[in-house]
């Protein structure tokens, strides 16, 4: 992040301005990616009349940076008729999208309406992993097609890539294709479990030492040596900061209306189709109580070695059961960069029944009697 | 001595932020800020009012400065601001149908 950015985002928490807002548009997909969170029904998504007004109350709230993403936006036929009206209410707009439907048209539209970036979802170099993961078949070169023609009108390009089991070694040729074509890549190895509560994409996540991989990946990390340091003692300062931007500068706005601090934050907060977006966003009891947490309230993370510079998402930590509690994926993560177990490891353990079980089996001790 | 013209970019995005704006190119997504005589001018600039009438009605009326060096600040500042695209300018009044033609 530039220099002003973190400025102007220091300034936006100050004054409790949202400044970036994530809008998923549908949940509905013409992909069925194996790790994906969503459902795919719509439960009733929100008009184009509701869209264009809520853009509205969002740019009088400060709202600055919008995402909009899905499901895939471009199955909504209203897309374009949205995106303009975000445009002129000046948003800086950052679409998401898997790009099937991007065709010589819509690229040339998405330029003309100045769209800062399309991050675009690629799992593989290869076609058939591609595929098998988005379960959409020809996917892989559809979207591909649509990535050449955004570049070739000259848009910022970003190929977002989620590390799996299915996928973990390809990241560095995806990265070199990316680079072929003029695009930026971004990996990441979070698995979110569905919005229902249901864990079982946790099931595709990298191993731990695939992890250890890839936080030693020069090419990935740069200094290998100081990514992966032991962290230094946490400071006063440390643990008077706030855990992320969700619910501080940041908020996500699901299809139907509900808003949440974060995309991967399920704790609703209000609805915008009941209430104006801003008095949410100021006053709702749960953004409130987000807000109010400094790292030092975290009963278990705030006496961990990693806490100053851990990735804990209070989202996961939330579908944990407790927002103010540790996210094991972020604990896993910080274990594997420095090789350090977190509090919340090392508590577990304790908790663990001894594996050693020094007892007779009946059937010994029968042989013993005998 | 021409009447130079201003005009917002239309490629750019822009948020007011405790009255300061926060701008960011359309060109390759540089993030700009501007003061609070910078907001206003930019504000100002809807492609038809001379930049010395802005100066005029929205900086001189308000600040205690020399109009002469207001008009001057305010003329290298549009073209600093033309520089990075995130403003046009013109010895013509700035229109839709002629912004594409503008610096």
């Amino acid at each position: 992040m530039s220099h002003l950015l973190q400025e102007v985002v220091a300034k936006a928490q100050k004054l409790n301005v949202p400044l970036n807002v994530h809008l998923d548009l549908t949940y509905r997909c013409n992909e069925r990616c194996v790790h994906c969170y969503l459902d795919h029904d719509d439960h009733g998504e929100m008009t184009t009349a509701e869209i264009k007004h809520l853009l509205e109350e969002m740019a009088d709230a400060g709202v600055f940076i919008l995402t909009l993403s899905g499901g895939e936006i471009f199955v909504r036929k209203d897309l374009f008729e949205i995106l303009e009206h975000a445009r002129k209410l000046m948003f800086c707009v950052k679409l998401k999208t898997n790009a099937v439907l991007i065709r010589e048209r819509e690229a040339k539209r998405l330029k003309e309406l100045a769209v800062e970036s399309v991050q675009i979802s690629i799992y593989s170099h290869r076609p058939e992993v591609h595929d098998a993961i988005t379960l959409l078949p020809g996917s892989f070169k559809r979207s591909l097609d649509a990535i050449r023609l955004l570049k070739s009108h000259g848009m910022k390009v970003i190929i977002g890539n989620v590390l799996m089991t299915q996928n973990m070694h390809d990241y560095p040729s995806l990265r070199a294709l990316a680079a072929e074509m003029g695009a930026e890549c971004t990996i990441d190895p979070t698995i979110t479990p569905m919005m229902d509560g249901n864990r079982a994409p946790l099931s595709l996540g990298v191993s731990n030492s695939a992890l250890q991989e890839v936080f030693r990946d020069k090419s990935l990390v740069g200094n290998v040596e100081e990514f992966c340091a032991m962290p230094a003692q946490a400071g006063e300062d440390d643990l008077e900061a706030t855990p992320c931007s969700a619910g501080h500068t940041a908020c996500y706005v699901s299809p139907y209306g509900d808003v949440f601090p974060c995309v991967q934050f399920p704790l609703p907060t209000g609805n915008v189709r009941r209430q104006r977006f801003v008095d949410i966003w100021r006053h709702s009891d749960q953004m409130k109580e987000v807000r109010s947490i400094r790292l030092k309230d975290l009963p278990t993370c705030s006496h961990c070695t990693h806490v100053a510079n851990c990735t804990r998402c209070p989202g996961l930590a939330f579908m944990e059961g407790n927002m103010r509690g540790p996210s094991t994926q972020d604990c896993e993560k910080s274990f594997a960069r420095t090789g350090a177990p977190s509090a919340n490891m090392l508590a577990k353990r304790r908790a663990a029944p001894n594996l050693v079980q020094i007892r007779m089996l009946p059937a010994a001790m029968a042989n013993v009697s005998a | 001595m021409s009447r130079l013209y201003v005009a917002r970019d239309a490629r750019v995005a822009a948020r007011s932020l405790d009255g300061e704006m926060m701008i960011m190119s359309g060109r390759d997504s540089t993030l700009f800020t501007l003061n609070r005589t910078a907001t206003i001018l930019w504000q100002a600039a809807d492609g038809i009012t001379p930049l010395d009438e802005i100066v005029d009605r929205e900086i001189c009326a308000d600040f205690d400065v020399d109009p002469d060096v207001a008009l001057e600040d305010a003329e290298a500042l549009a073209r600093d601001l033309a520089a990075h695209e995130i403003l046009k300018i013109s010895d013509q009044p700035i229109t839709l149908k002629n912004a594409g033609e503008t610096q």
